[in-house]
């Protein structure tokens, strides 16, 4: 293989995991409620912005990305308990455009919390390139892939082997008998959010180091992670992970050996593919269930 | 009121007193006025045509579908404040229409969730008790419930919540889509749970079926309850015969 293209899917797979941690809290939140959280992005900048303003305030590093966190996973609840629940009973559509609006109201508020300046933030760990088969890769791209990876096992445990997480799947495929399993299903939907949150939060921190951040960052991270849980099929969160790092990769390899004018392009042109030639997602199931 | 006033087995402490209750889909009346009466550790059919309300007015017993007028009360406590996941921590535990099992997630899983409300050690205990009750799930544990046939289903969900311990049963239409020996199956799993003295609210099209096992009945028409008696009265009741047992 040769550098150049060893070179590209490094960085693919760099904006592919935080695609992943996206898709994820999309297909979080969807599971739960069948809505589509256009306010994912929105977390994703609040976690980076609030972790620079904490930063230049004097905190230490892993104190401001604690705080930034903890912060974006309280801007997350409030979401849910003021905008959400209240309309709770409303269409689908309703909700959608409910969060349409709270992630323009949240880019506003950034705005004037924050300023519009692009911010910048240290790598975790310096900056020197490491050699890794003659592609140079930065020890940050190191971190987004560790922590993700760190991220998607703790979560497969989580909705796998504790009985909350099965409790959360039982509501995603019908949330009437999980109430009638005793299952709190608004509870359900309160801890989706703060958990799309907590992803957005992190994948805004771990990629700020690379990318620089400003109050409207979360627009095109928003609808690249949208556009990797479409690409796995919308609710399957392993779905979501393989569709992060196919627009991710797709995304970088085009840039290299195309034009970067087209890159961003891209996802939206994979969006189209998928939805023209497999809707259900790479690795969705279709909608048909046996009664 | 009367009917049901007439119906109910004198002296037993009621599980369950439904009284004058009405439920709306929107400004669509479904029930007009139900009055019903479950005791301790009996077993009461509701029996009616597709339609008559029979699913509507247990999910309003459960809680899924809000009450519009009138009282439901467990164990004497007014249930109107308290949200369906609260009924299931109270006792009151719904097998649903049409199985309804989660079909992605395992037989095991599925049990478990079902006793949601309950301790670890009382979950442990009520897998052995389901699995020696329901053998076929025991050797079914890791597959996926969707993969179970229809009547293994059925006894999926029975199972399930009985996993809940509950105080009172409420059975939706156990029977449907099943071929008669699975039917056969299932009520005799319900005659079963009737020797254990579980209390149960059975809601059945199966109107012969239904009346044969339960203590007492009601006739459900267009959301009114039209008729209440024992079990054997029902079935011997000419209106009951013409319009619901084909006689």
């Amino acid at each position: 293989m040769s550098a150049e293209l060893l070179q590209f899917i490094f960085s693919g797979l760099t904006a592919g995991a935080i695609y992943a941690l996206v898709g994820l809290g999309f297909s979080i939140i969807y599971n739960a409620s069948q809505v589509i959280n256009f306010a994912q992005g929105e977390f994703v900048m609040i976690g980076g912005m609030a972790t620079v303003s904490l930063l230049a305030a004097g905190l230490p590093m892993p104190v401001a990305i604690a705080l930034a966190v903890v912060a974006t996973v309280a801007v997350g609840i409030a979401l849910e308990k003021l905008a959400i629940e209240p309309a709770r009973g409303a269409s689908i559509v309703t909700l959608i455009i409910i969060t349409i609006g709270a992630s323009i109201f949240l880019r506003g508020l950034a705005q004037v919390v924050w300023d519009r300046n692009f911010h910048s933030m240290p790598p975790f760990t310096g900056d020197t390139p490491i050699n890794i088969g003659g592609a140079s890769v930065v020890p940050q791209s190191l971190w987004v892939l560790g922590c993700t990876v760190a991220i998607v096992a703790a979560l497969w445990a989580f909705f796998n082997r504790t009985r909350f997480g099965k409790a959360i799947l039982a509501t995603s495929y019908n949330s009437d008998i999980a109430r009638l399993m005793g299952i709190n299903v608004r509870f359900v939907l309160l801890f989706s959010f703060a958990l799309a949150a907590l992803l957005g939060a992190i994948a805004g921190v771990l990629i700020t180091p690379i990318i620089l951040t400003n109050y409207q960052v979360g627009v095109l991270l928003g609808l690249k992670g949208f556009s990797a849980a479409i690409v796995g099929g919308l609710g399957n969160p392993m779905g979501a992970i393989a569709g992060g790092f196919v627009v991710g990769i797709a995304e970088s390899i085009t840039a290299g050996y195309v034009s970067s004018d087209y890159k961003d392009a891209v996802a939206f042109v994979i969006i189209l593919l998928v939805l023209f030639f497999r809707p259900q997602g790479l690795f969705g199931r279709r909608g048909a269930e046996r009664v | 009121m009367s009917v049901a006033t007439a119906a109910s087995a004198n002296g037993k402490t009621p599980v369950l007193e439904v009284s004058g209750l009405c439920t709306h889909y929107g400004r669509i009346q479904a029930l007009f006025g139900i009055d019903l009466q479950v005791a301790q550790g009996e077993l009461v059919a509701l029996v009616g045509a597709n339609g008559a309300g029979k699913t509507t007015l247990l999910r309003t017993i459960s809680g899924l579908q809000p009450a519009s007028a009138g009282t439901i009360r467990f164990l004497g406590e007014d249930l109107a404040s308290v949200a369906a996941e609260r009924r299931v921590r109270k006792g009151i535990v719904q097998v649903p229409e049409g199985r309804q099992v989660f079909g992605p997630m395992s037989v095991e899983d599925n049990l478990r969730l079902g006793a949601y409300t309950r301790s670890p050690g009382e979950v442990e205990d009520g897998l052995q008790r389901m699995y020696a009750m329901f053998p076929v799930l025991k050797e079914r544990r890791r597959l996926a419930a969707g993969t179970l046939s229809g009547g293994q289903q059925q006894m999926l969900a029975i199972a399930r919540a009985l996993m809940a311990r509950p105080r009172l049963l409420l059975l939706d239409e156990p029977s449907m889509g099943l071929a008669p020996l699975l039917i056969e199956e299932v009520f005799e799993t319900v005659r079963m749970l009737r020797e254990e003295l579980i209390t149960i609210f059975l809601v059945e099209q199966n109107a012969h079926k239904a009346l044969s096992v339960a203590d007492r009945g009601y006739v459900i028409e267009t959301g009114r309850i039209v008729l209440g008696d024992s079990g054997p009265a029902l079935l011997g009741n000419a209106q009951v015969q013409a319009a619901y047992l084909g006689v």
